[in-house]
């Protein structure tokens, strides 16, 4: 088998069917839609540096960017002055760029192979589409830069949210990226423990396509079958890492297919047969219809993970439960974390705690922001 | 003419401790004991010896023995054992050599180059003894989406437009027509389908009465005899099953001697009894591709679209091809037969030649289909040379949704795989139609004896599953990064799609 290429040589050097890690997940979010600064989470992720190991770290911040909340904000990492150069000509050539800047950095805080950080803001040009879905065409060309191998890599490409990630630990990429300057409503974060790389800032989540992101704690066993199912789709899975796979299919189910989260749930983590088989007849038939039509997309090994998209944060683990995950409330502020001591650290009087069951979704909504899958649905073929 | 065929076999009785009960000489369908009445004694004919092991089974105090002749032909690499035999047949009955069972050769073999994997640290093995660990598979064409719509109240309903069959353990019994093998075992494998939650397949034999009352956990085929084919038996079964082809004779059709044409099977195959069934290499309606597609809509306007239809042809080089011309043909479920796949009867010159093994063909079918995106719209069903519960694991990883058994299952009740299914003569009970050697085969003890064989890999694919990490085994299904080769070439690891062990 040949030896992988850029992207994938780069998160999976070894070349390894997939990247291994555990993690410390979390995830914060005000259903108001107030905005926060990003101090709480970034000192709810140091408490739980034990279950990371310094070589990677992220957030993905919702509300990020008001001031141009209707263009697509790209966060694009690049190697060096020369991919940098070259992606620059490639968004100019394919996008309407309203406002472009570096992503202030204090590199003192990185390790020494810290890449260049831009972020652009950009309108899509109808003119480009020719029959293209807006967002099919922002998803195609991110993929382009992706797989280029020109040592350019989208971090990020959704409206008024940007992901921030790195090397390190979660001390240190908020240290480097100024992470107390910015404010949101939604926070997700993610603190990594690798097995098989030597940790590259692509790799490190959160793993974001449009406004969707997913910090993911686990390793996914049936990563084989999840993958085949997804090219089948026409998806390419360029980062080698089961993380990826979530994206993916979320873009798939969430994005393209307009399911509810409480369904792409079930997919992910459907019921067992025994229990789909006692249910009342119109919910069997759904959820027996969901595993045959979706079973590839079944999410099988332990995982925990958070998945986020404007107005939604949805917490999730494998269906039974191999991965922690901790649901709290405090007034308007909602969080999911792997532990409770990490929410505790910064909100110790909680309204309310819990630990979801296996395959059950929590699923927090802003009522400020419109999500755009929240309805109740009845399934065709 | 004096036969210049050598044994195969050397048979001995220990006359030590023979009783001379004459159980050897009853056991023996093929008379290779004798009672010498003068001496008091067994006398054998070791010529006429299959190995079938029958008496050394029964024989109460253990004084047979069954080896491989010591007698040679001269030692030549080239001129081997084999095609001298074959030769000195030839040359003496000048026809076509028969034989029974799957390929017998030993390097068509992949399964046993496959390893798999299990988890260690990073993730955690699932115990199946305190954990759920799900083997239901349904078997059908899936839509490539589902379309939801909003009624502001609950989720209701998805009703999916093709039927499926719903098996509680990835493992089918591939067809065996009543003929081939007699009511007794096809009735043994009905009541186990019924009681493991899977299927059998009756083969082209048409439908007895005494099997209606399993009809719900039968498949029915439509082959190129069109035997027993009328309006009531397809509308019988769960599923129907259009051969084109069997593994162990690719290319060529079937033929039952019209000794084995009994007024029963004459009865249940629909032609009159001691005629020869011929059926045709080809379907004489199916000359193209198109034509198949018009065979399958005219059996689902038969059922009214009740049940899926499924397309077995034999696994041969162009495989992947064929296969996507039938899932767009319109087949539900694609059974594909590897070279080492069975047979009640077939020339050992097209068994042992021609197709290709049942590994290559699942993984280069499976992967075609998924490029072409549409893997969905068809369930793969691969069988031919499935011997183990971890045949069908490693078959599943490569691409499959189940395995079809046949083998197995009748070794399971008694069958020692001695080759001489054709003969009509088998001391088992198995295949043969003589009603009083049939009685050999009770149907309650095989059904007991083929459950705990279903049950035993079942348990034991939960096994294999749980090492992995994997609790429901639509996670397997083309899961090839859960596999590695051992001793395969770069291109054959490429098309198997796996990786080289330590890699």
């Amino acid at each position: 088998m040949k030896t992988p290429i850029g992207v994938k040589g780069r998160n999976n050097p070894y070349g390894d069917d997939k990247v291994i890690d555990a993690c410390s997940i979390f995830g914060m979010m005000d259903q108001q839609g107030r905005s926060m600064a990003g101090r709480d989470v970034v000192e709810a992720m140091t408490n739980m540096n034990e279950r990371t190991n310094g070589l990677g770290s992220g957030y993905a911040v919702y509300g990020l960017y008001p001031k141009h909340r209707d263009q697509y904000a790209l966060h694009v990492m690049y190697d060096d002055r020369k991919a940098l150069e070259w992606g620059s000509g490639f968004i100019d050539s394919e996008f309407k760029v309203i406002h472009d800047e570096e992503i202030p950095m204090d590199r003192s805080h990185c390790k020494a192979d810290a890449p260049i950080m831009w972020r652009y803001f950009v309108d899509v040009n109808p003119d480009r589409l020719n029959g293209t879905g807006e967002e099919d065409f922002v998803v195609q060309r991110c993929f382009s830069i992706n797989t280029s191998e020109k040592g350019a890599y989208v971090v990020s490409s959704g409206k008024d949210m940007g992901v921030f990630k790195g090397v390190g630990w979660p001390q240190e990429i908020a240290d480097t990226f100024h992470l107390d300057e910015y404010r949101g409503y939604l926070w997700t974060a993610h603190g990594r423990f690798p097995t098989n790389t030597p940790g590259w800032w692509g790799g490190a989540h959160p793993f974001s396509l449009l406004d969707q992101s997913v910090v993911h704690n686990g390793e996914i066993s049936s990563y084989g079958t999840n993958r085949r199912f997804l090219e089948m789709l026409g998806y390419q899975c360029t980062f080698q890492t089961d993380t990826e796979i979530f994206s993916l299919a979320l873009d798939y189910l969430l994005r393209r297919r307009h399911l509810p989260v409480e369904v792409v749930a079930n997919i992910f983590a459907p019921p067992l047969w025994k229990d789909i088989d006692a249910m009342p007849p119109q919910q069997r038939n759904l959820l027996r219809g969901l595993r045959m039509v979706y079973g590839g997309l079944l999410m099988n090994g332990p995982f925990s993970i958070i998945f986020a998209r404007h107005g939604l944060m949805v917490g999730l683990t494998d269906r039974i439960k191999l991965r922690p995950l901790i649901a709290a409330k405090k007034k308007d502020v909602f969080f999911l974390a792997s532990e409770e001591s990490a929410i505790r650290c910064v909100q110790a009087d909680l309204d309310r705690v819990w630990h979801p069951r296996g395959g059950e979704p929590v699923v927090a909504s802003c009522g400020n922001i419109p999500a755009s899958t929240n309805t109740v649905l009845v399934m065709s073929s | 003419m004096k036969s210049h065929l050598l044994p195969d076999y050397k048979v001995t009785i220990d006359r030590e401790t023979c009783t001379v009960c004459r159980g050897c000489v009853i056991q023996c369908t093929f008379n290779v004991y004798s009672f010498n009445k003068e001496k008091n004694r067994i006398d054998i004919d070791a010529n006429k010896c299959v190995d079938c092991q029958r008496c050394i089974t029964f024989c109460p105090e253990n004084s047979i023995t069954v080896a491989p002749t010591p007698i040679q032909y001269k030692q030549n690499a080239s001129w081997d054992r084999e095609n001298i035999r074959n030769i000195v047949k030839q040359a003496e009955a000048g026809g076509i050599l028969l034989t029974g069972m799957g390929c017998d050769k030993p390097d068509f073999t992949f399964f046993d180059r496959l390893l798999l994997n299990a988890s260690q640290v990073t993730n955690p093995s699932i115990d199946p003894i305190r954990e759920p660990m799900e083997l239901r598979t349904y078997l059908g064409s899936k839509p490539s989406l589902v379309n939801l719509t909003s009624t502001g109240e609950s989720w209701t309903d998805i009703s999916l437009a093709s039927p499926q069959l719903q098996v509680e353990t990835p493992i089918i019994f591939s067809a065996m027509s009543f003929g081939s093998v007699n009511l007794n075992v096809q009735e043994a494998l009905a009541r186990t389908a019924v009681s493991s939650g899977t299927y059998f397949n009756v083969g082209e034999g048409g439908l007895n009465p005494r099997l209606n009352k399993y009809a719900d956990h039968l498949v029915l085929q439509v082959a190129s005899g069109r035997f027993g084919v009328h309006k009531k038996y397809l509308d019988a079964g769960a599923a129907i099953e259009i051969k084109i082809g069997q593994g162990a004779k690719p290319g060529i059709g079937g033929h039952l001697p019209g000794e084995k044409v009994t007024e029963e099977v004459s009865a249940t195959r629909m032609i009159p009894k001691g005629t020869d069934a011929i059926s045709p290499a080809p379907h004489h309606d199916i000359y193209s591709i198109e034509d198949l597609s018009q065979l399958i809509s005219v059996i689902k306007e038969a059922t009214d679209y009740s049940k899926p239809v499924i397309v077995k042809i034999a696994a041969v080089h162009n495989s992947a091809a064929i296969a996507s011309g039938i899932v767009r043909a319109g087949a539900d479920i694609i059974a594909i037969d590897g070279m080492r796949g069975s047979t009640g009867a077939a020339p050992q010159v097209i068994r042992d030649n021609v197709g290709i093994p049942i590994e290559m063909a699942i993984a280069s079918v499976d992967s075609r289909l998924n490029q072409e995106g549409i893997r969905n719209r068809v369930s793969l069903i691969a069988g031919g040379g499935i011997r183990s519960s971890s045949d069908v694991v490693k078959a599943i990883a490569l691409g499959a949704d189940a395995c079809y058994i046949a083998t197995a299952a009748l070794i399971a009740m008694g069958c020692t795989v001695c080759q001489k299914c054709y003969t009509g003569k088998c001391p088992w009970g198995i295949t043969t139609m003589d009603p009083v050697i049939s009685r050999r085969l009770n149907p309650d003890i095989a059904a007991k004896r083929v459950e705990n064989l279903i049950r035993a890999w079942s348990l034991e694919i939960k096994e294999m599953l749980g090492g992995m990490g994997i609790n429901s085994v639509e996670s397997l299904r083309g899961n090839r990064h859960q596999l590695r080769g051992v001793g395969l070439t770069e291109r054959e690891l490429e098309i198997l799609g796996i990786r080289m062990v330590g890699s």
